[in-house]
């Protein structure tokens, strides 16, 4: 898992709430059962004007100039400027997958859906909250320069750029976790000892869940 | 001591360490699997030469790409060459790993959601995890249910755990009487109206309220289900007899001593009268009408009586512009009476409808009535095999062929359209699932969600009509 400690990119912008992850990667995607693969797909249904299917080649489809990623001047960008209540819906974890693919590593809104929050930490995808005041004004300074870039310093936990300085607040937790890109399940088997305990007083206290046929073993 | 909510005693009762890092480690009782967000999971779990930490917790179907016809030949009858495999994956992985299934064929098979109350697998007081959103549904129960991303459902299967902060709490009280016509899908949609699609996020929702206790389990399901759509991951009902009634009797449920020492706990699973909430809200059930969603967010939702809204009516930019683009993607005019909007395609299923009540609340509408021969297409989706004998067993399935419905065979269908059951470009459906995003049920299609009554009144009328008038 690649840590992340520092970032400098140029962003792109996505003017829009509650952008929810079947717009993200849309269903028909989620057939696969790889974990890489989507980032041809990522806003499938704004970022083409044909219908997308799983192995459908990427330079036969008909793109659609009009969605913001699209422009020339946001290719490449690897910073996701967005609005309010961002990853909202469904579970699939197929949403940050498609995100990192396509080459975005960091997404900056007001605010993010719970499941989509743990995802992204999970995959060291950054996930920067700023007031909305904040996030205004950089889609001002993102509409106004081209190429419009930001230094993300997860460490200082500043994001930086042209006229912009801003701290963003992130539980030292979840700094550590996406800092380090540590093995989460190995970090958690390293309580092994800790769960058997707990597994066998809880067995005690409430053995039909253990059981399968009615009857506690 | 102050006291406790629900969630926070189920908290409590599974936490296995609290980590330096101030994060918690807790314990999952049960973990249900479905094909779609497992296998990524399974790979992972192989290649780092680890084995399910506890095999009999966890219990898989597969749901979101089974075909809804055809069933006969399982596996063979999936036409899907990319669907097929996922199924067949989650087939060899349920074996190599020990994993109980209930496989296509089995008539226990259906959405994860409806299966794991149906066996009695959910049970008050339990952790439940799935990777979907959808599992707030098993909240109903006084569980501490929850979605996962796959992530997440590999660490399950690793260490039978989690590694969370404890959300907020808060409690919804609906009081009151719902008026008849109208469900708990009507009432979630009013919810999520009042406090919209983020209103509850870094809660667990907790409701409540003489609207909430009167309402049946299967209806409670449907009120938990779309705790997501509010914000929350989960959302959940403390326990009462009719919990305990229901999941008496059911098959992985206690018996005999086991039973009564079981409900002596489960009993406990109530807030204390001190308990202290971080937000609530209070909701006249005496004011509810049946809902039909208009946009592309199930916050944007209207009773049968009122118009599509305008851009101006939003005072918030940020609520201008989703209605602008609403408007534009669902093609309706602000001032559009709801009831005047035809539909093209009915869907009656899905984790948050796909129940014998739901059915039975259909089948009421549709006795003696025929769908409009506008409507392209109707479909009945049973949530299980089980749900499907029983309503075949009650003459329901003739009730809805007799009305020109099709009577298909158990999955997540239409809902998210992994599998051929979808909309085509510009259709507009009316359908008891749970979500309206752009495109959720076919590419270009515009999906109002609707309680059963209402969806069956749809199909019956061509366009939405106040089920009342029906009743």
């Amino acid at each position: 898992m690649e840590a992340f400690v520092r970032h400098q990119g140029t962003v792109a912008p996505l003017d829009r709430a509650n952008v929810d992850t079947d717009q993200i990667i849309p269903k028909q995607f989620l057939k696969s059962i790889r974990r890489t693969g989507f980032g041809d797909n990522l806003f499938d249904a704004w970022r083409y004007l044909d219908e997308g299917e799983i192995g459908k080649n990427a330079n036969e489809r008909r793109i659609n100039h009009d969605f913001v990623l699209n422009e020339p001047r946001y290719a490449g960008a690897s910073i996701l400027l967005a609005r309010d209540n961002f990853g909202c819906g469904s579970s699939r974890e197929h949403a940050v997958w498609a995100l990192q693919e396509y080459g975005f590593r960091c997404v900056i809104a007001p605010s993010f859906a719970d499941i989509f929050f743990n995802n992204s930490l999970k995959n060291r995808l950054l996930l920067v909250v700023f007031s909305k005041e904040d996030v205004d004004e950089l889609f001002r300074f993102v509409d106004r320069e081209a190429g419009y870039a930001l230094d993300v310093d997860l460490g200082m936990q500043t994001v930086r750029g042209p006229g912009f300085e801003a701290r963003f607040d992130i539980e030292p937790q979840r700094k550590r976790l996406l800092m380090q890109g540590l093995d989460d399940i190995g970090a958690t088997l390293a309580y092994a000892d800790t769960i058997r305990e707990f597994e066998s007083r809880h067995r005690r206290a409430v053995p039909w869940v253990f059981a399968r046929d009615g009857n506690a073993a | 001591m102050a006291g406790q909510t629900v969630y926070d005693k189920i908290w409590d009762a599974h936490v296995v360490a609290e980590r330096d890092d101030g994060m918690t480690i807790l314990y999952v009782d049960r973990h249900l699997l479905h094909e779609v967000t497992s296998p990524q999971a399974f790979e992972g779990l192989a290649m780092a030469g680890r084995a399910p930490w506890r095999a009999d917790a966890n219990l898989a179907t597969p749901d979101h790409n089974v075909p809804t016809t055809n069933r006969a030949r399982g596996i063979d009858g999936i036409e899907d060459p990319v669907a097929r495999e996922q199924v067949v994956v989650l087939d060899d992985n349920c074996k190599r790993f020990g994993i109980e299934q209930f496989e296509m064929t089995d008539r226990r098979q259906g959405i994860v959601h409806v299966i794991g109350p149906e066996q009695g697998a959910t049970l008050p007081g339990m952790t439940i995890v799935c990777g979907d959103s959808h599992t707030s549904t098993h909240g109903a129960f006084a569980a501490l249910a929850h979605g996962i991303g796959t992530s997440e459902v590999e660490h399950v299967l690793a260490t039978q755990c989690l590694v969370q902060r404890k959300s907020r709490n808060m409690r919804i009280v609906v009081d009151g009487e719902l008026p008849p016509g109208t469900s708990a899908k009507d009432m979630i949609l009013s919810i999520i109206r009042a406090i919209g699609t983020a209103g509850a996020t870094g809660h667990a929702i907790e409701y409540a309220g003489d609207a909430v206790r009167s309402l049946s389990m299967e209806a409670r399901m449907t009120l938990c289900n779309m705790s997501i759509e509010a914000g929350a991951r989960a959302g959940l009902v403390a326990v009462d007899d009719t919990t305990l009634d229901y999941v008496h009797g059911r098959p992985f449920a206690p018996v005999g001593s086991m039973w009564n020492r079981a409900e002596d706990y489960w009993r406990t699973l109530v807030s204390d009268p001190d308990a202290h909430f971080d937000s609530e809200l209070g909701l006249d059930a005496n004011g509810i009408v049946p809902q039909v969603t208009w946009g592309t967010s199930p916050e944007l939702v209207l009773g049968i009586d009122e118009e599509v809204p305008a851009p101006d009516d939003f005072a918030d930019p940020a609520k201008r512009e989703l209605c602008q683009r609403a408007l534009e993607y669902m093609d309706l005019d602000p001032g559009t009476p709801i009831a005047s909007v035809p539909v093209d395609r009915v869907f009656i299923g899905s984790c948050t409808n796909g129940r014998i009540e739901d059915l039975r609340a259909a089948a009421r509408i549709l006795t003696g009535r025929r769908v409009s021969p506008s409507v392209t297409q109707a479909m009945a989706v049973p949530g299980s095999g089980l749900v499907k004998h029983q309503a075949e067993q009650e003459g329901l399935d003739a009730i809805f062929r007799a009305a020109g419905f099709e009577w298909r065979d158990p999955g997540c269908s239409m809902c998210l359209a992994m599998n051929d059951d979808r909309l085509y470009p510009g259709e507009r459906s009316a359908a008891t699932s749970n979500r309206n995003f752009e495109g959720r049920q076919g590419h270009l299609g515009r999906t109002h969600l609707v309680s059963p009554a209402m969806a069956a009144a749809a199909a019956v009328e061509g366009h939405f009509v106040d089920v009342r008038e029906l009743l």
